[in-house]
């Protein structure tokens, strides 16, 4: 890629010799850490923040930008990143998971940082799939879904992130968004780092994003959208909590 | 009480944060340091306490805050050592220098709350690859507090995760222990580093790290490091393995420790490692001379050869120990092809052995 366009396309804190990235034709992680890279660059961060990335999918991210990294174990990225923004205040320490990381092996750590107001922030991205172990069912997975542990189609209980941490923390920053809509994205992005930037406690992001691979939608864009826009943010509601 | 002195010895080293959760018989530690963290001097110096969701929590959020270059430490038992080797493992993945006592308690599984010596085996060989890691265990009172305050340099000077493997009875027990200033006695503390947002390394980081598992980038001047622990390759892995055993094989001869005591031409050599090391040294002295004491400092690294010199002129070899056969195992596979004395093992696993049944032992099997 020329480097004047991909100055045009990426955010400065973005690392060009990484590109192309990780992640398979029509993931929404890109999209996700794209509008992370930009508000990072709005806000003058990129020397602050400490990032950092689960295990699935998520870890892909461990190159995807000059910023201080870290490459968790799965599940355990919160508590990671709490423990490096108690060891260093002067960090802006955000956890990147994915939605088994979050809220299947990872569930104990997230309700309780929220619980204890650790002021960091959380960046959930769902694609309602465990995605890099082969397309098994998440607590994201909607009722009726074929995955690979749920061949006859899967429960009707899901776990709806945000609301629940609304339940368990009054003051934190909550909020949904979706990879079809990056500019509303990088504002949420802003406005979460500024948010922790100030030291006003737990952040926490969720965004809606497809998984090609494991949705059986690789080649057909159409379908993709049609489950992310129509069938997961109906379930799933978008903006602040 | 074994667990204030614990606590004493990390605020001496100059640590200051600590991640837990409450299991006997560790907790006191956690009381303490709640206490003195949100104290105002506490607070004045930014003292951390987090009483962690559970081991788990704590244990990463130890690793976390190693890696942002705080001097921290962690305190557990039992079923919360094993929550803990998760994150004990990484650590030894990417070399940090957590330090965790450990107050060995009965096992397996819940059991009791009160002693054991089973807990050798997991604290010095836990996690799910080729780890290497250095633990000492302690004896008495005051090797609570000497060596809870060395755990801190050891850890930070070599960069391997350290453990303090003490035991419930020790943890409990009250008596005098001199506590000092490290500085005052010509101790100095090694200082600590940021493994993210660090501005100045006395060392590059890829010289501590295994080059596999960090990444140094460069944009305006400025680095950055990024750290991986899922490798894509087996060839990554072996170097992996390869760059922490070669860094370990360099060191470990300076950290063994060990203690002989009793006369050398006694035929009778007691191997024995903490608080039952301490009781064997007091059988030492009433046996009148049947019997010497060769008590490892350091279960890892063992001190290998200082064993194989000790059991010179040894008719016979006696490993008492409060668990089955994990002391004793670490002895066959140093002594293997080394001597043809026999060895009597006395396991009494959860169970405190005392000056008299070691003096029996002995006394049964002297010819």
């Amino acid at each position: 890629m020329s480097e004047t366009l991909a100055k045009l396309a990426f955010p400065k804190c973005v690392r060009i010799e990484s590109k192309p990235h990780l992640f398979c034709p029509g993931c929404g992680h890109p999209e996700v850490l794209k509008a992370f890279g930009f508000a990072v660059d709005e806000l003058g961060l990129q020397r602050q923040v400490a990032f950092g990335v689960d295990i699935g999918c998520s870890l892909l991210a461990f190159d995807f930008f000059n910023i201080d990294t870290i490459e968790t174990h799965h599940g355990r990225t919160v508590p990671v990143m709490v423990g490096i923004k108690r060891g260093n205040p002067q960090a802006i320490s955000v956890a990147y998971v994915g939605d088994g990381g979050a809220y299947a092996i990872g569930m104990g750590s997230l309700l309780n940082a929220a619980i204890r107001d650790e002021n960091i922030l959380t960046i959930v991205v769902n694609n309602a799939v465990y995605a890099m172990t082969g397309g098994q069912e998440a607590p994201t997975t909607l009722p009726g879904t074929k995955t690979a542990t749920t061949p006859y189609g899967a429960d009707n209980h899901f776990v709806k992130g945000p609301d629940l941490i609304r339940h368990l923390n009054p003051t934190a920053w909550i909020a949904r968004g979706i990879t079809t809509r990056q500019l509303g994205l990088r504002k949420l992005m802003k406005e979460a780092l500024e948010f922790v930037k100030e030291g006003k406690g737990f952040a926490f992001l969720e965004v809606l994003s497809p998984c090609t691979l494991n949705w059986g939608t690789i080649e057909d864009p159409h379908a993709t959208f049609d489950i992310l826009e129509n069938k997961m943010a109906s379930v799933y509601k978008l903006g602040h909590f | 009480m074994g667990n204030e002195v614990l606590a004493r010895a990390a605020r001496a080293a100059g640590a200051t944060a600590m991640y837990g959760y409450p299991i006997t018989p560790g907790s006191e530690v956690l009381l303490w340091w709640a206490k003195e963290a949100g104290s105002e001097k506490g607070k004045k110096e930014g003292m951390v306490f987090v009483q962690a969701e559970d081991e788990i929590g704590a244990s990463f959020m130890l690793l976390g805050s190693v890696m942002a270059g705080r001097r921290s430490f962690t305190v557990t038992a039992g079923p919360g050592n094993v929550l803990m080797q998760d994150a004990f493992s990484m650590c030894e993945a990417m070399r940090i220098p957590i330090v965790a006592y450990i107050n060995q308690r009965g096992g397996p599984s819940t059991s009791t709350v009160i002693y054991s010596q089973s807990e050798v085996t997991l604290t010095a060989f836990g996690g799910n690859g080729n780890g290497y890691r250095i633990v000492y265990a302690p004896s008495n009172l005051q090797e609570l507090y000497d060596y809870g305050i060395k755990a801190f340099n050891t850890a930070w000077k070599y960069r391997f995760p350290t453990f303090l493997l003490a035991d419930g009875y020790q943890a409990k027990m009250m008596g005098e222990v001199e506590i000092y200033d490290p500085h005052a006695r010509g101790i100095e503390m090694v200082d600590t580093e940021r493994y993210l947002l660090e501005e100045k390394r006395d060392r590059p980081i890829d010289q501590v790290v295994p080059k596999p598992e960090v990444h140094i980038r460069l944009q305006d001047g400025v680095e950055y490091s990024c750290y991986r622990n899922c490798l894509n390759l087996e060839e990554e892995t072996l170097q992996v393995n390869m760059e922490i055993k070669e860094a370990w094989d360099k060191v470990a001869y300076e950290i063994e420790e060990h203690e002989s005591y009793g006369p050398g031409q006694a035929e009778t050599l007691i191997i024995a490692s903490g608080i039952v090391g301490a009781a064997a040294k007091q059988a030492c002295d009433q046996l009148g001379g049947k019997a010497r004491l060769f008590r490892p400092i350091t279960l890892r690294p063992f001190p290998a050869e200082a064993l194989k010199a000790a059991i010179k002129g040894a008719k016979r070899l006696i490993v008492p120990e409060s668990a089955i056969a994990q002391l004793s195992r670490l002895v066959k596979e140093i002594l293997y092809g080394v001597t043809d004395a026999p060895m009597i093992e006395y396991h009494r696993p959860s169970i405190g052995i005392n000056v008299d049944e070691i003096v029996d032992l002995v006394n049964r099997h002297h010819v």
